[in-house]
């Protein structure tokens, strides 16, 4: 029997978590990009928004937020409901995992984009200007290709620490394959081994990741630059 | 990016559905059998759930089960994730004072389970300096904390009462606190469970245990807490109830 | 929320009326992982630069694991899955290290911040300036004056920025630890949740305690910095 018949279940648990992981990276990225541009931003109150954000989220346990923001979200949906007297309607569980996962990446991303954004040559953006690009075009076409180069290391740390963090969410209750490894390791009395399965199929994941990216780095790194040493 | 924007359009789309009203939502956490546990394919099994069903169909609405984890299902009935508890969910006061309960579903007594031979009684002065874990949430935590645990009792609250179990069998624990049935099917009927019983009588509590288990309801939902009262007298009347009841048990477990 | 500050607050803090619990749990479990880990990983990452390839491989291979896998699933291996094994739980003195939750949590924890200090530690002697070795050289150091002297302290200071930033995720570490049945910060705010049923009141306190410990680490860490590493500014 393939894995004492709990095989199958795991492979779906871990399809599960890789789900998340991806989605709540689609969340993050997007977060990090508008809050790195927000930082940068020349108005006031976007820095300031933008940098409570990332303060606050990274000084607390993503353990610790995901527990808040995932059972007070619904709760706090509800009261918002409630005050302009419509029917709330139910968040989806596994959304709001990833939305809380992705929320708490965001504030990291921020911190990445901002710094790939600062080390964008100002030769570039001062040329974009000279040629009369208006300060949309030069935010698509100049820096955010340019950016994303500068950033792909620290997105790609970003993503390793997601993909683990994602096995927290058995605590919340979703049924992604920690959970079924504990189920599967309590009927069997065989924990250690499936244990054992699910860090082989998290360290798989994180190098066939590493490989991934170094090859991405490869393809998309800024040529060697001159440098007066 | 692109694709990004539309992943966060399709992620949003699932996140939101509402509630149908042929549908009936039931809380429950299946690590607890025989009321509720999870077949090895995933599939839901157990009295509550065998229970929940025909209750379902007498009301001529869907059953949805969501799982939540015990000691977060008053806050999760209370925050709307469903719609009633099902869940061996005990009927006390400190509940009551948050929730809406049916009518009683049904009793069974909660005892102590220790290895075979083992002297221990549940009282205070025998479980002094020992280690019991019960589950977070429950009316045994309750019982516990408050009876033995002033006396120095070191009490130790798990998420979930299997893991009480697996950590009785490895030596952590003592002894653990839980009903009596649980215990049985959980524990003592299952290989693992060798060298393992119950360790001195029923320990009866009305004011803390209360009459039984209900299905908890939120206050305002007097209209569904009306059906389901009726439904459930419904199948006490046609015999429902004690076909399913011995299914599972020997004895009668339907309230007093 | 006064209420249950009144009611919880020594909990969150220092006891429960029975056993330490809250902050007081979670400070000690962070400077004794903490510290195990630095002083472990700086032979380590010593050897890994420096040794040869059948000392440094085995290092490699400990980084790649344990920063491969989540922190969880390491001490759920710890705590349950050791315990299921019958040569552990039958030999005392293994069972009795592997008995408590806490040694369990302090292993995992300073196995796993170990792992990411000796990569940190390794990249940062990676850098060391060519200068401060030829310079101890020319003055005819030994080699292990060589290390004592120049390159171990030289590398503690550099890695302080990147340490102090691992400082910060072993603080956000310990909030596993509940799982194991310690009773850090969290455990009491699960219990508090479970006690009053209000959720967000009892995990905001949570989190305003552990962003309380970040200040104050980041606050730390820069006063040092500002000592050690004044030559940079």
């Amino acid at each position: 029997m393939f894995l004492e018949g709990y095989g199958y279940l795991i492979l779906q648990g871990a399809w599960l978590t890789v789900q998340v992981a991806a989605w709540a990276a689609c969340v993050a990225i997007t977060l990090g990009l508008l809050g790195a541009l927000a930082k940068l931003s020349p108005l006031a109150p976007l820095r300031l928004v933008a940098t409570i954000y990332t303060t606050l989220v990274r000084s607390v346990p993503d353990l610790v937020l995901m527990l808040l923001i995932y059972y007070s979200a619904q709760i706090g949906l509800n009261q918002v409901a409630d005050a302009f007297g419509q029917e709330s309607f139910q968040l989806n569980p596994y959304g709001t995992a990833i939305g809380t996962l992705g929320f708490i990446y965001g504030a990291y991303c921020t911190e990445t984009f901002r710094g790939a954004f600062q080390a964008i040559a100002v030769g570039q953006l001062e040329a974009a200007r000279a040629y009369g690009m208006s300060h949309w075009q030069v935010l698509w076409r100049i820096r955010l290709p340019q950016m994303m180069r500068f950033a792909l290391p620290g997105i790609g740390n970003i993503w390793q620490v997601l993909l683990k963090s994602a096995g927290l969410i058995s605590l919340l209750g979703l049924n992604d394959m920690v959970q079924v490894a504990k189920q599967a390791g309590n009927a069997t009395s065989r924990q250690m081994f499936f244990y054992l399965v699910i860090a082989a199929i998290f360290l798989a994941f994180a190098v066939l990741s590493s490989l991934a990216l170094k090859h991405l780095e490869r393809r998309y790194s800024p040529e060697p630059q001159r440098r007066a040493s | 990016m692109k694709k990004c924007l539309i992943g966060l359009m399709l992620v949003a789309s699932p996140l939101m559905t509402w509630g149908a009203s042929e549908e009936l939502r039931f809380g429950v956490d299946p690590t607890y059998p025989p009321f509720e546990s999870k077949r090895p394919d995933g599939s839901l099994t157990g009295f509550d759930i065998e229970l929940g069903e025909s209750l379902c169909s007498e009301l001529k609405r869907r059953c949805i089960w969501v799982e939540n984890a015990f000691d977060g299902m008053v806050s999760a009935l209370k925050g709307r994730k469903f719609d009633g508890i099902l869940s061996a969910l005990s009927i006390t006061e400190e509940r009551k004072a948050e929730i809406a309960f049916s009518n009683t579903l049904y009793d069974t007594p909660a005892r102590l389970v220790a290895p075979e031979g083992s002297a221990l009684q549940p009282t205070a002065e025998s479980l002094r300096g020992k280690r019991i874990g019960v589950q977070q949430g429950s009316v045994f935590e309750v019982y516990a904390k408050r009876m033995w645990g002033p006396k120095g009792v070191e009490i130790v609250p798990y998420q979930s009462s299997d893991l009480t179990y697996s950590d009785l069998i490895n030596g952590r624990l003592d002894a653990a606190f839980d009903d009596a049935i649980a215990v049985s099917e959980g524990l003592l009927k299952k290989p693992i469970g060798k060298g393992f019983g119950y360790a001195g009588e029923v320990v009866k509590s009305p004011e803390i245990f209360g009459p039984g288990t209900g299905i908890g309801l939120r206050k305002n939902d007097t209209a569904l807490a009306g059906e389901i009262n009726q439904a459930l007298e419904r199948i006490h009347r046609n015999g429902t109830y004690e076909r399913i009841a011995s299914k599972y048990f020997d004895f009668d477990i339907s309230p007093k | 929320m006064i209420e249950i500050l009144k009611e919880f607050g020594p909990n969150f803090l220092w006891t429960d009326g029975y056993r330490w619990s809250g902050l007081s749990v979670t400070l000690w479990l962070l400077l004794t992982s903490a510290v195990i880990g630095l002083f472990a990983a700086i032979p380590l990452a010593l050897i890994r630069t420096y040794g040869s390839r059948w000392l440094a491989l085995p290092i490699q291979l400990y980084t790649l694991v344990f920063r491969g896998t989540p922190l969880f699933v390491q001490l759920l291996i710890i705590y349950s899955g050791l315990a299921s094994l019958s040569f552990i739980r039958e030999t005392p003195s293994l069972w009795w290290f592997f008995r408590d939750g806490m040694h369990c949590v302090i292993l995992a924890l300073a196995l796993n911040t170990c792992a990411y200090t000796i990569e940190i530690l390794a990249g940062v002697l990676r850098t060391t300036p060519r200068g401060e070795i030829e310079a101890a050289l020319a003055l005819g150091m030994t080699r292990s004056q060589l290390f004592i002297l120049v390159l171990i302290p030289s590398m503690l200071r550099r890695a302080l920025p990147a340490y102090s930033n691992e400082v910060i995720f072993v603080l956000h570490a310990t909030a596993i630890a509940f799982t194991a049945t310690v009773p850090d910060i969290l455990k009491i705010a699960g219990d508090v949740n479970a006690a009053t049923f209000k959720t967000f009141q009892a995990y905001g306190i949570a989190a305003l305690l552990y962003m309380l410990l970040a200040c104050a680490l980041v606050g730390i860490f820069r006063m040092a910095e500002r000592r050690l590493l004044a030559y940079q500014r």
